[in-house]
């Protein structure tokens, strides 16, 4: 019963996002201001999540060395930014974080 | 009998514009197989029932939004608050619909819902360069169809995949596989670090999700979000009044 709350809400409130200017199709003009604010949603989300899902990986601040979590994100970041490619940076940061997990037993 | 042949010509070019859509998009499956496959074997162990994941993929059709929400199951958040934050991840979606409506304005309103409910990231990335860099789009919404078809198939399939593998392996969720999660939402945030301002929301907001991490139903999320938008949008404007001093004062 929760769970069906959770869908129905998650459902609405994702759908109507992508489908208010679809369903108006007029010309929409967002003020400049608006605009700009929107282009910062998504690095300001995303980084408000992995920051503590790296430094926090199993509830607990882990600022070491041997934590896989944050030296396989940090390698990710820097794959990503010499590469610039979603793929190539998951396939890495992934590798690595299996390295240093299963082949170091961090 | 000139018509039917005009039909069949029809046929062919939409079912054409359909196998390039997919095609267009597996690169972007490629990275969405392992994010559907986890979400299916951490729904369990972050107190998702197998149905309501799968609903969740099935309905929602959201990778972060989704992932989002089991972090904040498992850590005993309310439903409005997972609710809220959905909406908030979600919001970056508005951008692309305002990016494509000038090129869809024109189709039959069904088309305009099936294509705001498989407007996801990959889907963007994959028809923004057929939408907005070449010219004939006058069949372009089948090209769209084509790839959220593929993505959709994609995500539910892999959901459920996870989901099965999860109870065969119960001791996945040891394996730090949500480390895909933070992997690929690091490959997402890079590309955009190319000015001062998006660096300032981008560090404004991990160091306030630090500071914020002991507060109640995940709500720091919310907080660090916000904090960092309201900084990147200042300092925009900061820079920009910098830049233009002259033209202000006319």
């Amino acid at each position: 019963m929760n769970e069906a709350l959770l869908i129905l809400g998650m459902f609405l409130v994702t759908f109507s996002v992508r489908y208010v200017l679809f369903g108006v199709a007029g010309k929409v003009r967002f003020p400049p201001w608006l605009t700009t604010g929107l282009s910062f949603v998504p690095p300001a989300v995303l980084t408000a999540i992995i920051v503590p899902a790296v430094l926090l990986p199993r509830g607990e601040l882990w600022l070491r060395a041997d934590n896989p979590w944050l030296l396989a994100g940090g390698f990710a970041a820097l794959v990503s930014f010499w590469r610039r490619d979603l793929l190539t940076t998951i396939v890495a940061g992934m590798l690595c974080f299996m390295l240093l997990r299963f082949g170091f037993g961090l | 009998m000139n018509c039917n042949v005009m039909d069949q010509d029809n046929t062919s070019l939409k079912r054409r514009e359909m196998l390039d859509g997919a095609k267009a998009t597996v690169p972007l499956i490629i990275g969405a197989i392992p994010f559907g496959i986890i979400f299916g074997t951490l729904a369990g162990p972050s107190g998702l029932s197998a149905l309501g994941a799968l609903a969740m993929s099935v309905f929602v059709f959201a990778g972060s939004a989704q992932f989002i929400a089991l972090g904040l199951l498992a850590a005993g958040a309310a439903i409005p608050v997972i609710i809220a934050t959905t909406f908030v991840v979600n919001l970056r979606h508005i951008l692309y619909a305002a990016n494509l409506v000038p090129k869809i304005a024109h189709l039959p309103h069904r088309w305009r819902v099936m294509m705001a409910f498989g407007l996801t990231d990959e889907t963007f990335a994959a028809v923004s360069n057929r939408f907005l860099l070449q010219d004939n789009t006058e069949h372009a919404h089948w090209f769209y169809l084509g790839s959220w078809l593929a993505m959709y198939g994609n995500w539910v399939f892999c959901t459920g995949l996870g989901i099965a593998l999860g109870e065969l392996f119960p001791d996945m969720t040891d394996w730090g596989l949500d480390f895909a999660m933070s992997v690929t939402f690091i490959g997402m945030v890079v590309p955009y670090l190319k000015s001062k301002p998006m660096w300032g929301a981008v560090v404004v907001s991990g160091v306030i999700a630090m500071a914020t991490i002991g507060m109640p139903h995940k709500l720091g999320l919310m907080v660090a979000a916000l904090c960092g938008i309201s900084t990147g949008l200042s300092l925009h404007l900061l820079l920009k009044r910098q830049s233009a001093p002259e033209s202000e004062h006319e």
